[in-house]
């Protein structure tokens, strides 16, 4: 297992050159290109804007100015979810790859995580224009972000290989996970902070979103680009080493079903 | 110096499909990296049986055999793209796989920038593939087109400019399944001569192949493999040799069946239809006639009598009838003829045309055609056997019923071959 994570810094070209490609392929033959990377989160952006401003009004005024506040949640949100969904099928479309030449299988989930997130980091202007307009969360503490954007890295590396090596063998994975993720995301204080009444009246809502590792990226993140506040130290150590842990496991099946994966695709 | 291939005791099982089977398994699969040792022999099959060989360094082996016998999961578990399941493969040296021309090439981007993804895939650094590049797409014959999306590709130009990327990796083994029958003639040529190449550079080539003239020519030694196990290994000739016999004994079965297939079929038609005109479809098996003599049985043999069906150019052939005449008979005719499968009579003849007198006839006669040399060119061929009045009324007519074929080393074309020889006088050939 050491071996093959070393190989895979051997294969940091390879990485590279399939997101680059992925990347590429992605918008050609689109007249916007790869101004969609900035239309894509600014669009999601106005109809939650619509939808939680105008029809579903109930919000925290601790959420104001709120295209902002779902901004900072949104965007590393669409990262993780859109790298799972690909991930999760990265194995069995990358078939031809695996079965036909020498090609060492986890390029492909760590394409997928890694081309979502230069779409991530590419969203990220758009956010700081947000903010300097709302004159809003512009504080030293904004560059404490980063650390985030590597833990949940690592955090989303390890749920991918793990989906995409066992989807190999459960194809159910694939449909199920698009409805996790559903789940997941209002689970997650995206739409409505963690401090929101509702959540604080139900103990149940307390404890899922507490257990819920996605909250602390979230938080982390409303932070750095909203409240203007220091993360907490003790929520960052242990998504560290949470999330270590979550690609230490995910890398150990992947390591332990790739043989089967030239039979299975 | 180092064998570069050592190959010994690979054993490949495959999963048959049985999805229950499959969660049970699974724990095992993840806690012992093993997803095999659980499975009942009747649940796997075998893609391999104990094959064992080594290859030198600078040695080009070719691997035949019929399809599904293995050959390509040997490829790939030499490549290290699949694993055996029992076994282990031992290689020296930078590998390069032609077992897909062209796997990874994204119809969006451009030859050029596909070049580059390629490259890395098999193994090439950027540096490398931009010092390479000009020849790469000079080989590929795509100077013109290069920067054009590879989806406006004709399915040709796919599979050169993939050939191309493969070849320039400059690897030490080089293995190919099959893939020399890419785009046309000339790049045919190309291709063969690349491969000529890499044998004066004294690599390792290994060549999965349909192409037994391919294998003759270009390798040092041959490997037959049937049903995933080693049948032969040694001088390509010699193996190409027993390859092609047992073909053509498995064939003789093939052809004995088809026979007792097409005679039952016919005798079940004459119960239901008892007159079928001659001039309905050429090609159908037919058999017409009043039955007056009838043919009984009709053998196609080698020079002592045993039944054959699939004979070499240019052997000897005995058609050998059995007949029965039910009343005494004066007027009567056996004819043959040989028909390919195209419906052209290559050649007929009966014993009025070559002035055999008919003496009188009854009861059961024995009609012996031989033919010293069958100077047929390679294929199907079709035998139509008959006795009827010189009037050409017939008693019994068989259309189409017998079968055979011919197997030839030479790829001569037309409709039979005529016995002839080369002469040079001034010695610009030789042999």
């Amino acid at each position: 297992m050491k071996e093959n994570l070393l190989n895979l810094f051997k294969h940091r070209q390879l990485l590279q050159t399939l997101v680059v490609r992925e990347l590429k392929a992605r918008y050609r033959g689109s007249i916007l290109g790869f101004f969609w990377s900035f239309a894509n989160p600014l669009l999601l952006l106005i109809i939650y804007t619509i939808v939680f401003n105008y029809i579903l009004a109930q919000r925290d005024p601790n959420t104001n100015p709120y295209s902002l506040f779902l901004f900072c949640g949104i965007l590393p949100w669409t990262w993780f979810s859109s790298s799972l969904l690909q991930a999760t099928n990265s194995i069995i479309d990358g078939g031809i790859l695996i079965k036909k030449i020498i090609f060492p299988a986890e390029v492909l989930p760590f394409v997928s995580v890694i081309s979502n997130m230069i779409h991530f980091l590419l969203g990220l202007p758009i956010l700081f224009i947000f903010m300097i307009y709302y004159m809003k969360g512009l504080t030293w503490n904004f560059f404490y972000f980063p650390i985030f954007v590597l833990i949940q890295l690592i955090f989303t590396l390890g749920l991918a290989l793990m989906l995409s090596s066992l989807s190999v063998h459960f194809r159910d994975i694939k449909d199920l996970i698009a409805n996790i993720l559903t789940l997941w995301f209002f689970c997650t204080p995206i739409i409505y902070p963690f401090s929101f009444q509702v959540i604080e009246s139900s103990r149940y809502f307390k404890y899922i979103l507490k257990i819920n590792p996605m909250t602390y990226f979230m938080l982390g993140y409303q932070k750095a680009f909203f409240y203007g506040t220091s993360p907490s130290l003790k929520h960052t150590i242990i998504i560290s080493i949470g999330s270590i842990i979550v690609f230490w496991i995910g890398y150990f099946i992947f390591d332990r079903l790739r043989d089967t994966f030239v039979e299975e695709v | 110096m180092p064998a570069a291939i050592t190959a010994e005791n690979i054993t490949k099982l495959y999963k048959r499909y049985a999805f229950k089977r499959q969660f049970l398994t699974f724990k095992s699969a993840i806690l012992k990296g093993d997803l095999f040792k659980a499975l009942k022999p009747e649940e796997s099959f075998a893609a391999l049986q104990n094959v064992s060989f080594s290859v030198e360094q600078g040695e080009a082996l070719g691997i035949i055999g019929n399809n599904g016998s293995g050959k390509s999961t040997l490829l790939k578990i030499i490549a290290g793209i699949t694993k055996p399941t029992y076994g282990k493969v031992i290689t020296h040296g930078k590998i390069s796989a032609l077992i897909e021309l062209g796997a990874g090439f994204h119809p969006e981007i451009s030859g050029k920038e596909n070049i580059f993804i390629n490259g890395i895939m098999l193994g090439l650094s950027k540096k490398e593939i931009a010092n390479k590049l000009d020849e790469i797409v000079r080989f590929a014959e795509l100077e013109d087109f290069i920067n054009a999306p590879v989806k406006t590709y004709s399915s040709g130009m796919f599979m050169r400019l993939g050939f191309s990327i493969a070849v320039n990796v400059n690897p030490d083994l080089l293995l190919i399944d099959e893939v020399l029958a890419v785009g046309d003639e000339a790049f045919g040529h190309k291709c063969i001569d690349k491969m000529m190449e890499f044998r004066r550079k004294k690599k390792t080539i290994l060549l999965v192949t349909h192409s037994l003239p391919m294998v003759e020519k270009f390798c040092d030694r041959a490997i037959w493999l049937k049903n995933g196990k080693i049948q032969a290994i040694g001088n390509p000739k010699e193996v190409t040799d027993a390859y092609l016999m047992d073909i053509a004994s498995q064939e003789e079965k093939a052809s004995q069946q088809q026979q007792i297939h097409v005679l039952e079929t016919v005798k079940a038609s004459q119960e239901t239809q008892p007159q079928i005109s001659p001039e309905q479809d050429k090609l159908q098996p037919k058999r017409w006639g009043d039955r007056q003599a009838e043919i009984k049985e009709v053998i196609m043999a080698d020079v002592n009598n045993n039944p054959k069906h699939v004979f070499s150019s240019g052997e000897p052939m005995k058609i050998i009838m059995k007949a029965v005449a039910y009343n005494k008979l004066n007027d009567y005719v056996f004819g043959i003829g040989i028909i390919n499968s195209e419906g052209i009579t290559c050649y007929g003849t009966n014993t009025n045309i070559e002035e055999y007198e008919p003496l009188e006839w009854e009861g059961f006669a024995t009609i012996e055609c031989f033919i010293p040399e069958l100077n047929l060119i390679e294929g199907t061929y079709f035998l139509d056997v008959a006795v009827h009045k010189q009037s050409g009324y017939p008693f019994d007519y068989h259309h189409n019923l017998y079968s055979f074929k011919v197997r030839s080393r030479i790829k001569d074309v037309g409709i039979a071959r005529l016995p002839h020889e080369w002469r040079f006088p001034n010695n610009i050939f030789k042999k």
